[in-house]
């Protein structure tokens, strides 16, 4: 057998509390394991195997059949969404991402998260129309065939749920982990056609200041918009990953709204109308709302603020002794780009700075990672981000002099739609497991 | 083709023809009217504007709600499978009293999208009579008042001026 890596030991000293190393070290591999080597890591070479490591089976058969179309690894089976309705009862249905088995930033399509009124419509291609009238000069509709002769423009975007990490408003921390919490985001690459092309070609009416965006879904899932917003950076996307767009994200179009809040990116897209004041549609008045005092209730907040989660480790991720480990998270802004992501390994008490993977973009899912050491003693991870806006990601504390304190316990499916973005901690204790708890 | 099909399609080719040079677009959009797109434009605005005639009382309401939609929103609109509709503000935290600011609102998602396994079967009179019973059971209107498109936009809401917006100040 190969001989076993001693202790991990570093030559860089750690930049804050219980182990935190310097994001720098991970430029360069080099010099992190240089002065392990000398420890003993990776003394195999000297080490006499009493035995040779045999031939796998997998090694001596032809592989398997290719089909058409591929499928994960059968040993990827727990990879998984988690479902609310999986019965398909007359209720909503929720699937949240595994964001604790992923990594990078791009959300394979069968891992996008999904809130679906009525599950997602049967639409034929051949027969989708998207008509777009109202105060225009010249109502206009547009098939599958027309749009794809557009220019088109291919953006990486995250889609957030206005409820997403609403677990995180109960007054005791829930014990579940990054899916049943933070699922409710996902970040693809969409191809599509700028919303604003369209608009030049029926022409605007002044008097427009919003638009209705309607799906062709059962439930006419529908959204007030500002004009501003169709005009910056609005998409009809038609592409997700590559690929035309997964039924329950939308098939054959959705619109997307980067960075705004993911009941605002209607799927199915089927009628943009243009007016001058919003409908007061059920999904602005009774969702995606905030109560934040007695009779006073938020309404069209739409960018979804400044927020990152650590994925790994996290509860389920349980880690095997002390040693090196990589801290790894998500951070994102409706609002630009991620400028800054913090780290914390004791609650908050001492930050590193951590690295992110390139390019960081705006309003799109980014990927934090710092080295750590762990000693194999309690400790407490949290991480905070910054955005390019200047925006800081809220403690607990900080929030909630803003908005009051929750005043319930949600069940952990349920959404208040309230945009909860608060720091999110992970005390793991000296078994290597990670629980959910409030820092 | 007839001389109408082809002046119409004359005209429709200049108008794609003038879109497409003003601003250098493809303008592959074919024209609509209005008229075309009557089906598809169901949304109510807040001052009743887009509402259809007919008409429909909380009594006319009862029947149907029992019939179509007690299965999930549960007896007089309480302690069913799925929303409340009909809870007192007080005892549960997201009330149609509370969080609908425009009476319309009721009317537009009832209309495009209920009942959850028929959406859109509903007449505009049923419509009409199952808003009016949430309404009333909600106690913001009489057990007789009748909805209309001329009553359903006047129907003060108890929270019509507790919704602040966030936009543009907050975007």
């Amino acid at each position: 057998m190969i001989s076993k890596p001693k202790k991990f030991a570093s030559p860089i000293p750690d930049v804050a509390g219980n182990g935190l190393i310097d994001r720098r070290a991970l430029l360069g591999r080099g010099m992190l394991f240089a002065g392990a080597a000398a420890t003993g890591v990776g003394s195999s070479s000297t080490g006499a195997a009493a035995e040779a490591l045999p031939v796998d089976p997998w090694s001596m058969v032809p592989g398997e059949r290719i089909t058409p179309y591929g499928t994960p690894s059968k040993y990827e089976s727990k990879v998984v969404r988690t479902l609310t309705n999986p019965n398909h009862e007359p209720r909503t249905s929720n699937a949240r991402t595994p964001h604790h088995l992923l990594e990078g930033t791009i959300t394979p399509n069968g891992l996008h998260f999904v809130v679906a009124r009525t599950g997602f419509p049967d639409i034929d291609p051949a027969k989708h129309l998207l008509a777009i009238h109202g105060l225009v000069k010249q109502p206009l509709v547009f098939d599958l065939d027309a749009l794809a002769r557009y220019p088109k423009v291919t953006r990486v975007n995250f889609v957030e749920c206005g409820g997403n990490s609403a677990p995180l408003f109960n007054k005791d921390p829930v014990q579940a982990n990054v899916q049943a919490i933070h699922g409710l985001v996902s970040c693809s690459e969409w191809t599509g056609v700028r919303l604003s092309t369209l608009l030049e070609e029926t022409g605007i009416d002044p008097k427009a200041k919003w638009l209705l965006a309607e799906g062709a879904d059962g439930p006419s899932m529908n959204r007030s918009i500002p004009i501003a917003k169709a005009l910056d950076d609005a998409m009809i996307a038609l592409y997700q990953n590559g690929e035309r767009i997964a039924p329950a994200q939308g098939y054959p179009m959705r619109l997307l709204v980067p960075g705004y809040e993911g009941n605002m990116n209607v799927k199915w897209l089927h009628r943009i109308k243009l007016i001058e004041e919003p409908v007061m549609a059920i999904n602005e008045t009774m969702q995606y709302t905030y109560r934040v005092a007695g009779p006073k209730i938020w309404q069209f907040f739409f960018p979804m603020e400044v927020k990152s989660f650590v994925t790994h480790p996290s509860p389920g991720l349980t880690l095997k002794g002390p040693g090196y480990y990589e801290i790894a998270g998500l951070a994102y802004s409706g609002n630009g780009r991620i400028a800054k992501v913090m780290v914390s390994a004791d609650g908050g008490k001492s930050w590193a700075q951590a690295a992110l993977d390139a390019p960081v973009l705006a309003k799109a899912l980014t990927r934090f990672r710092l080295p750590w050491r762990w000693d194999g003693q309690p400790v407490v991870l949290q991480s905070r981000a910054w955005d390019e806006a200047g925006n800081v990601q809220p403690t607990r504390a900080e929030m909630f002099a803003e908005r009051g304190e929750p005043k319930v316990n949600v069940p952990v499916t349920a959404f208040p739609m309230g945009h909860m973005n608060v720091i999110t901690s992970w005390a793991i204790d000296n078994k290597g497991e990670a629980k959910h708890v409030y820092g | 083709m007839s001389m109408a099909k082809r002046l119409a399609l004359a005209v429709s080719l200049v108008l794609v023809a003038s879109a497409a040079i003003a601003a250098d677009t493809p303008g592959l959009g074919k024209p609509v009217s209005e008229a075309d797109l009557a089906l598809w434009d169901m949304s109510i605005g807040p001052d009743g504007k887009g509402l259809p005639a007919g008409s429909g009382t909380p009594t006319q309401g009862a029947a149907i709600y029992a019939q179509k939609c007690e299965a999930c929103h549960g007896k007089d609109g309480v302690g069913g499978t799925n929303a409340a509709l009909a809870n007192a503000p007080g005892k549960s935290e997201r009330t149609m009293a509370l969080y609908v600011p425009n009476a319309t609102t009721i009317f537009d998602f009832t209309r495009r999208a209920m009942p959850w396994p028929q959406p859109k079967t509903l007449t505009n009179d049923e419509v009409y009579a199952l808003t009016a019973f949430i309404l009333a059971r909600n106690k913001v209107i009489g057990e007789n008042e009748a909805m209309n498109a001329e009553t359903l936009p006047k129907v003060a809401m108890p929270n019509r001026n507790g919704f602040v917006s966030r936009y543009p100040e907050k975007h």
